[in-house]
């Protein structure tokens, strides 16, 4: 609006630079707020993992050096997390993505109350992560959810117990709650890239006397490709730092068997209050992370280049 | 397209057993809150009690905090929701219609956010908020939740307006208008339905917040609706009830949003696919 006020004899100079300077006036308080709000927390972050900075002790804040990453490379929990978020990663990224393609490939054909049954699957992905998480830990206790006796009747457990407190099963609860969850992300996503792709090339194939599996494996997936990859990446990244359904249904328990490194950042940070020593694991991990992305980055240069 | 009945069937069957994994844990929740305490452990596993009651969700709206905790919740996500469309659709505007040196590095920067994890930033963020009394209050929650989604919805609202053509405002602007206000007058009323999109993603978002809500907030007074139900389920962990009342509750405002713009998701998707 100030701009409004220039009269449009003043000199050019000061016009010029009101126009350079206009997309940083839209673009500034967004960019304040972000540098404020997560920019300097992660620099400062970074700083705490060599500091010694404990919530409740006035004499700490020293610098530490290594201190911390010594004390993590002895760490039998931050190891079992880190095999813990591998699993958990992997099972509830290739879970979510196999059922996501199946719905995603289901909702493609056209049928009467296709909206409606779409509506209905993607549901889960509306409801909050801390409800879905007590919802599926709900479902799994045998004094109010049916889970339990049903696995018992089918076999699958020797007695109605819930698997959330079995070291042996529980990671298998907050895996079952983000498949539920993760699922018609995975589809809106993948029903997208499908509805994007033209109708007639299936109509060639068939004429050409393409049956439906060389169709889907000569058209569908090479479409879907490039957008399967970018998913799984990011979804991948995503999951291994959502904490939410484990800290909601196990706290990382039993013996923490459902600990990953997410969850125990959150833990070292909420419940013990030492801050520095979160930060250090936070750090480790977001080298891993960079480092995964990298990775996959290269990798598809390379198979771009041989292709 | 000629298909085989065989197929048709499993198909439709298929959908069917979708549907029903899908909603049998959101059903569950509605039967055990409608269940009355004297049936809820001889009738467990049954599909609906043999004698339905609303007391639980009187005693949770009439004898609880959950009112606090739903207002919380209202006025941090409501609050979010309209600061993040605000700066978003001018940092969105500036990405989509002007060219400029830093424009690289913004989006750079943006990307970087959604990248890393952002339960590394817990402990730094209680350590600055703290300090400035914004720990354990709504304001605090309302800057940091703004912050987070504020990236995220600058790339959905700079989609929006790069579907608009840019004559619009080049025609205004012969006529005299300043960018600013071809932007206020004739980009932002053809955005709405974009408006109304971030407004409701970043509200959810907003409202099904944990760890920071956990983090910065101690007493019931200033507890969201996911501190306060977690609090409940630790103290009271035998009221399922009411337990599930309560997160009936919860799940209201984030189901409404989601048929308001259930169907125009699959849609907006093709379209930003589409543009690349």
């Amino acid at each position: 609006m100030t701009l409004a006020a220039h009269p449009h004899a003043v000199r050019p100079l000061r016009k010029r630079i009101a126009d350079a300077s206009e997309p940083y006036l839209y673009s500034a308080p967004a960019l304040i707020l972000i540098i404020a709000v997560m920019l300097v927390p992660l620099v400062l972050g970074i700083s705490y993992a060599f500091r010694d900075i404990q919530l409740l002790n006035p004499f700490s804040g020293g610098f530490i050096g290594l201190d911390h990453f010594r004390a993590l490379g002895e760490d039998q929990a931050f190891f079992r997390a880190l095999r813990n978020t591998l699993w958990w990663t992997g099972a509830s990224v290739f879970l979510q993505f196999i059922f996501g393609l199946i719905l995603a490939l289901l909702l493609d054909k056209p049928f009467a109350g296709r909206g409606l049954a779409q509506a209905l699957v993607f549901l889960p992905w509306a409801v909050p992560s801390f409800l879905a998480g007590l919802n599926w830990a709900w479902l799994f206790n045998p004094v109010i959810g049916p889970l339990p006796h049903w696995m018992h009747a089918l076999g699958i457990l020797d007695a109605p117990n819930n698997i959330l407190s079995d070291p042996q099963l529980a990671m298998w609860g907050p895996i079952a709650a983000n498949v539920w969850w993760g699922i018609p992300f995975f589809a809106i996503t993948l029903l997208a890239a499908l509805q994007a792709i033209p109708r007639d090339l299936y109509e060639a194939a068939s004429i050409d006397g393409a049956g439906p599996v060389q169709r889907f494996l000569s058209i569908t997936l090479p479409f879907l490709a490039p957008t399967i990859a970018i998913t799984i990446l990011l979804r991948t990244v995503w999951i291994s730092n959502f904490a939410d359904l484990i800290v909601v249904m196990t706290n990382g328990g039993p013996a923490d068997r459902t600990q990953i490194v997410a969850s125990y950042i959150f833990t070292q940070a909420f419940k013990r209050l030492d801050f520095g020593y979160a930060s250090a694991i936070a750090l480790v991990l977001l080298v891993l992370l960079l480092a995964y992305s990298m990775l996959i980055v290269l990798l598809r240069q390379t198979l771009l280049n041989k292709g | 397209m000629r298909s085989k009945p065989f197929l048709t069937v499993a198909h439709r069957l298929a959908i069917l057993a979708y549907i029903v994994v899908a909603l049998f844990p959101l059903f569950w929740l509605l039967k055990v809150s409608v269940t009355p305490n004297d049936l809820l452990y001889s009738e467990g596993v049954r599909m609906w009690p043999s004698r339905a009651t609303f007391e639980h969700y009187t005693f949770v709206i009439a004898h609880s905090a959950f009112p606090t905790f739903f207002k919380n919740s209202l006025i941090v996500a409501g609050s979010t929701a309209v600061a993040v469309t605000i700066l978003a659709s001018l940092a969105g505007y500036a990405l989509s219609r002007f060219r400029f040196r830093a424009k690289y590095w913004i989006v750079a920067l943006m990307l970087v956010t959604q990248m890393f994890p952002l339960v590394m930033l817990v402990a730094p963020i209680f350590k600055m908020l703290s300090p400035l009394g914004l720990t354990n209050s709504l304001t605090g929650l309302v800057i940091v939740y703004t912050a987070f989604n504020v990236p995220f919805a600058t790339f959905l609202m700079q989609s929006f307006f790069d579907g608009i053509p840019r004559d619009l405002e080049e025609a205004a602007m012969i006529d005299g208008a300043t960018q600013f206000v071809a932007f206020r007058q004739i980009i932002l009323p053809l955005t709405l339905p974009g408006i109304a999109a971030t407004l409701g993603f970043v509200f959810t978002a907003a409202w099904s917040e944990l760890l920071f809500a956990l983090m910065l907030i101690s007493g019931n007074d200033a507890a969201t609706f996911p501190v306060g139900l977690l609090t409940f389920v630790s103290k009271f962990s035998v009221d399922f009830g009411q337990m599930m009342a309560a997160g009936i509750l919860a799940l209201i405002p984030a189901c409404l949003f989601f048929l308001l713009i259930q169907r125009y998701l699959v849609q907006g998707l093709t379209a930003g696919a589409v543009k690349g």
